[in-house]
C-alpha cells in the first residue's frame, strides 16, 4: 500500500472550531467534546487537533512538534535543529495509553528561536528561515516529519477517531484562546500519522472538509514558489497558498479569501468599478490560486480564526455566537453540545469569510 | 514519357442512372475534372486532376456523385507505397521540391487520442453548468510580481501589463490575407468579435476594411515584415512575432507573384506580381538577445499597451527555447505542433520536421514551472487541435489558451484536399479567384464560426462540470485530470501524466 504523500487520497471530513475573543482559555476537552457527536463522518483513519495560547511561558518560541519513525530519523533531524535553532526545551510530547490508538511514532516537541548568526547568514527573515527549515526537514528527513512549527501554539494528531486523539494527547491538560478540530473520512487507509489533520506551517493551521478539483492546478502553482506538496492533500496546499498570500504577499486574509474562493465573473461584472477593478485584478493576478469543488476550512493563526466556504457552498459549515465566544463547525450539533443557548446561529454564504479576531488589546 | 504517369489517388465513380448532365460539377470544379461530351450528352471525368475537395459530390442535384479511393494501384509493397513511387517519378521528371499544404497528414502518435479525463463520482460533486455559472474567461499576459498599494492601503489595479481577455480559451490562429481569401479572413475577424476573441492577421498586413476589427485581431509581423507599419502595430490588440511556425519550422515563407494582385498588393506594401518571400529567419534576430530587442521596439511603437506574442514552432530543444523567450519581455509564447497547417509547405518539411504539440506543451509547462516563470508568460498551444476535448486537454496540460486553424477552416467548408497552393480552392478559402472567393460568403461563415466555438465551449464546460471544475483557470496545468492510455512511462513522463488505473 501506498502511503500518503505517494498518492492522492480524497476524504470526506467533519470540522470544528472554538474561539474565545476575551483571549480567555478554555480547556481542550470542549474541542474533544464537540467534535464526538460528528462520529460518523470520520472513519477512524485520522484526528487531529489545533491548539491557540497553550504555550504562554514559551510564548516567543517555536514550538515544533515532530513525528520519528526511527531513533535515526530522530538523530538526523536534531542535528539539524540543534545547529539552526537555540533550544530551550526538548521533550516527549505527552500521551495516554489507550486501546484506540496504536502504533504511534516517537512524538516529541522542542522550543527554541533560529541563532541570530543562522538568520544573519542565511539572509532571511525569521519566519522564512523557519519555514524553510520544517519544509527542508519534511522532504530531505526520511522518517522525521515536522507537524506543528508556530510560536504559542501546538498541532496535535494522530491516526483515530478524534475524540480518542483528544484523549491520547490529554488534551484536557491544555488551555487556549483557540481550538480547531479534524476528524477525517479517509478513502483509503494510509495508516500515516502525518497525514491526519490539521496541516500547519508556522502559526497557520488548517483544517478542512472537502475534496478539491483544482488540486493539481493549485500544487503545481505554488510549488513554483519553494513550496513542496509532499502530502498531496487539499489541505497542505491550502495551508501553502493562505501562507504565500498572507505572509508573502501581505494580502490580507479577506484578499487572500477573495483569491480562493473569488466570486464568479457574473458577480463582479455587477459590481460598482473600483470593486470591480479590484476584483478582476486579483482574479487575474492570482488566477491559478482560485480553489474549486467542495471545501469548508477553518484557518487558525495567531490572534485569530477564519472560516470559509467554497463560493458554491458544496460543504456545510455554521457558525454560533455566545458573548464572546465563538463555534464553528460542519453540523450544528457540534456547536450544541457545547454551547446549547446560542445568542445566534448562522450558516455563511459561499466563498464569504468570516474572520474571528481577539479583542482589542488583548493579547494572543 | 509514360513514367511520368501517376496513377491518381482517387477515383470519380459517377452513377449513369442519377447523373442528368446538368453540369454543376463542370461549372463548380475549378480543377477541370469535369466535362460534358455534347455528342453523347454525358458527363466525362479527368480524375488525374481530382484533389477530392468533394465541391462537385456536395453540390450535385442528384446525388450521382462518390470519390472513391482509386482501386488501380503500383504492385503493393511495404516500404514503396503508391505516394513514394509517385513522389519519386514526379520528382525524376521536374527536379523540384514536393509541395504540399494544410498539416501533416502522417500516421504519427497523437497524444490527445491517448489521454482521458476525469470526472467526480462519490467524494466531490459534479457540477451541473446548466444550474451554476461555468466560467471560461481567460486572460492572456504577464503578471507582476507584486502587489502595490496605494496611501489608503488600497490595491493598486492600474499596475498590469496588457493582457488579452478571451470569453473563451480558444483563438483563431496566423492565415495571412492572400493565403486566404478576403471573404476567410472577413469571416474570422466577425465570428472573433462576436466570440469574444481573437483572430490573427498572419504575415500579409490588414485589408484597410479590417481595421474596425481591431480590438479583436492580433497583427503578425513576420520575417518579410510584409504590411508592418505603424498604424498597422496599433491597430490590433496585441502583435504576435512569427518565428516559425509547425508546418514548416525553420524555413520562411512564399506567396507567388500569381496572387500579388490589387488589395494584396496594397495589403502586403509590394508591387503586383512580385514574389513575397518570407526568409527563414528573421534577419534582425540571429539570437535569442535580438529577440528581445524585437519585442522591445514592438512595444515602444506601440507605447506598451499591447501585449507581445512570439510564436515558435515545437521542435526538439522547445523547453529551453521558450524559457529563453520568456526571458526576452514577450507576454505570451504561442507553440505550433507538427501537424499546424500551412497554405504551402515543402512537403518533406512538413512530414518530418517538428514534434507533436502535446508532447511539446508539457515540457515547456514544465520547464517554465521549474524555473519558476511560468506566471510571468501565458501560453498558447496550436497545431493538431480538432475538437473541444483536445482543447480541454492542453489546458489541463498546461496551456492557457489554443489556437485553432484548420479547425476553423473546415467550418468554413474546407474538406482538407490539402492542394491550398494551387490557389483553386473551390471552397473560395484559399483562393484569389473573384469567382471561387464569392462561394464563401462572410455571413454564412461568421456564423458557422460562431457555431463551433460555441458548442465547443459547451461541451468544455460539461466536461468541467463533471469534474467538479467551474472555472478554467483551475483546469489549466491540472494534469491529476488526465490519465494515459497505451503510453509508455517516458510519455507519461514528458506528458507529466499518470497511466488509467493508477
Amino acid at each position: 500500500m501506498q502511503k500518503e504523500g505517494d498518492v492522492r487520497i480524497p476524504s470526506g471530513c467533519a470540522i470544528s472550531g472554538i474561539f474565545s475573543r476575551s483571549g480567555k482559555r478554555i480547556s481542550g476537552e470542549s474541542i474533544v467534546r464537540s467534535i464526538a457527536p460528528m462520529h460518523d463522518r470520520s472513519n477512524g483513519l485520522g484526528g487531529g487537533f489545533a491548539a491557540y495560547g497553550i504555550y504562554p511561558k514559551q510564548r516567543g518560541l517555536y514550538a515544533f512538534h515532530v513525528f520519528y519513525d526511527s531513533v535515526r530519523a530522530k538523530a538526523e533531524c536534531e542535528k539539524i535543529i540543534t545547529s539552526n535553532f537555540d533550544l530551550s526545551a526538548a521533550e516527549k510530547i505527552p500521551t495516554r495509553r489507550i486501546p484506540e490508538i496504536t502504533d504511534e511514532p516517537a512524538i516529541w516537541r522542542y522550543f527554541g528561536l533560529p541563532f541570530k548568526k543562522a538568520l544573519e547568514d542565511a539572509a532571511l527573515d525569521e519566519r522564512e528561515f523557519v519555514a524553510r527549515f520544517v519544509m527542508k526537514v519534511n522532504t530531505q528527513v526520511r522518517g522525521a516529519y515536522v507537524f506543528s512549527s508556530g510560536k504559542n501554539m501546538g498541532v496535535f494528531k494522530a491516526v483515530g477517531f478524534p475524540e480518542d486523539v483528544g484523549r491520547f494527547y490529554r488534551l484536557d491538560e491544555y488551555e487556549g484562546y483557540c481550538w480547531t478540530a479534524h476528524g477525517r473520512y479517509p478513502t483509503n487507509t494510509p495508516g500515516w500519522w502525518g497525514g491526519a489533520h490539521p496541516f500547519a506551517l508556522l502559526d497557520y493551521s488548517v483544517v478542512h472538509n472537502g475534496e478539491i478539483s483544482s488540486y493539481d492546478a493549485n500544487r503545481r502553482f505554488i510549488e513554483m514558489f519553494g513550496y513542496k506538496c509532499t502530502l498531496l492533500t487539499d489541505t497542505e496546499v491550502i495551508t501553502y497558498i493562505i501562507d504565500f498570500l498572507n505572509r508573502k504577499k501581505h494580502l490580507s486574509l479577506e484578499e487572500a479569501a477573495e483569491v480562493i474562493a473569488a466570486p464568479f465573473w457574473s458577480e463582479i461584472g455587477r459590481m460598482g468599478e473600483k470593486d470591480r477593478a479590484k476584483y478582476t485584478y486579483l482574479r487575474n493576478m492570482f488566477s491559478s490560486l482560485l480553489i474549486t469543488g467542495p471545501f469548508s476550512i477553518l484557518l487558525g493563526y495567531t490572534g485569530g480564526m477564519m472560516a470559509l466556504n467554497d463560493r458554491l457552498k458544496l460543504r456545510s459549515m455554521v457558525v454560533g455566537e455566545r458573548g464572546g465566544m465563538v463555534y464553528v463547525a460542519s453540523e450544528e450539533c457540534a456547536i450544541r453540545e457545547v454551547e446549547p443557548s446560542l445568542d445566534r446561529l448562522w450558516s455563511p454564504k459561499g466563498g464569504e469569510p468570516v474572520i474571528i479576531t481577539l479583542n482589542k488589546g488583548v493579547e494572543a | 514519357m509514360p513514367i511520368n504517369y501517376n496513377v491518381p489517388e482517387y477515383a470519380v465513380v459517377r452513377d449513369p442512372d442519377r447523373c442528368i448532365a446538368c453540369r454543376v460539377c463542370e461549372r463548380q470544379c475549378a480543377n477541370e475534372v469535369h466535362s460534358y461530351d455534347p455528342e453523347l450528352n454525358k458527363m466525362r471525368s479527368d480524375e488525374t486532376k481530382c484533389v477530392n475537395c468533394h465541391r462537385c459530390v456536395a453540390l450535385c442535384p442528384t446525388h450521382a456523385l462518390k470519390i472513391v479511393k482509386n482501386p488501380d494501384t503500383f504492385r503493393i509493397n511495404g516500404l514503396w507505397d503508391n505516394e513514394t513511387i509517385s513522389d519519386i517519378y514526379r520528382q525524376a521528371d521536374t527536379g523540384g521540391a514536393l509541395l504540399s499544404s494544410m498539416g501533416n497528414p502522417k500516421k504519427y502518435p497523437i497524444y490527445w487520442d491517448k489521454i482521458l479525463i476525469n470526472a467526480s463520482q462519490v467524494t466531490n460533486p459534479s457540477i451541473d453548468p446548466l444550474r451554476e455559472p461555468m466560467e471560461t474567461l481567460t486572460f492572456l499576459g504577464k503578471h507582476p510580481h507584486t502587489i502595490e498599494r496605494g496611501e489608503n492601503g488600497e490595491i493598486k489595479t492600474d499596475n498590469l501589463p496588457p493582457q488579452l481577455k478571451l470569453n473563451v480559451p480558444i483563438m483563431f490562429s496566423a492565415m495571412s490575407y492572400g493565403a486566404i481569401s478576403y471573404n476567410a479572413h472577413e469571416s474570422l475577424a466577425r465570428a472573433a468579435r462576436e466570440l469574444g476573441t481573437y483572430y490573427n492577421t498572419g504575415e500579409g498586413g490588414l485589408h484597410e476594411d479590417f481595421y474596425k476589427y481591431g480590438p479583436n485581431t492580433i497583427v503578425q509581423v513576420a520575417s518579410g515584415r510584409f504590411g508592418v507599419h505603424k498604424d498597422y502595430l496599433n491597430a490590433g490588440a496585441a502583435i504576435e512575432i512569427k518565428i516559425g511556425q509547425g508546418a514548416k519550422p525553420g524555413i520562411g515563407g512564399h506567396l507567388t507573384g500569381a496572387k500579388i494582385v490589387g488589395d494584396i498588393s496594397r495589403t502586403r506594401m509590394i508591387p503586383e506580381g512580385t514574389e513575397a518571400i518570407s526568409p527563414a529567419p528573421h534577419h534582425d534576430i540571429y539570437s535569442i538577445e535580438d529577440l528581445r530587442q524585437l519585442v522591445y521596439s514592438l512595444k515602444e511603437a506601440t507605447d506598451y499597451k499591447k501585449p507581445v506574442i512570439v510564436k515558435i514552432a515545437a521542435v526538439h530543444n522547445v523547453a529551453a527555447i521558450a524559457s529563453g523567450i520568456a526571458r526576452s519581455g514577450a507576454d505570451i509564447i504561442a507553440i505550433d505542433g507538427f501537424r499546424g497547417g500551412t497554405g504551402a509547405a515543402p512537403k518533406r518539411i512538413r512530414d518530418n520536421v517538428g514534434i507533436p504539440i502535446e508532447l511539446a506543451l508539457a515540457a515547456v509547462d514544465e520547464r517554465l514551472r521549474q524555473e519558476k516563470i511560468r506566471n510571468s508568460v501565458s501560453i498558447v498551444a496550436g497545431g493538431g487541435i480538432r475538437n473541444s476535448a483536445d482543447v480541454l486537454k492542453a489546458i489541463a496540460l498546461g496551456a492557457d489558451a489554443v489556437y485553432i486553424g484548420t479547425a476553423a477552416l473546415i467550418a468554413l467548408g474546407c474538406h482538407l484536399c490539402r492542394t491550398c497552393q494551387t490557389g483553386r480552392c473551390n471552397w473560395g478559402i484559399a483562393t484569389q479567384r473573384p469567382d471561387l472567393v464569392k462561394r464563401l460568403n462572410p455571413d454564412v461563415g461568421c456564423g458557422r464560426l460562431v457555431n463551433l466555438v460555441s458548442a465547443w465551449q459547451h461541451e468544455i464546460m460539461e466536461m468541467m462540470g463533471g469534474m467538479g471544475i467551474n472555472s478554467i483557470e483551475s483546469l489549466r496545468g491540472n494534469r491529476l485530470m488526465l490519465r494515459g492510455v497505451g503510453l509508455n512511462e517516458k510519455e507519461l513522463e514528458i506528458l507529466g501524466i499518470k497511466h488509467a488505473g493508477e
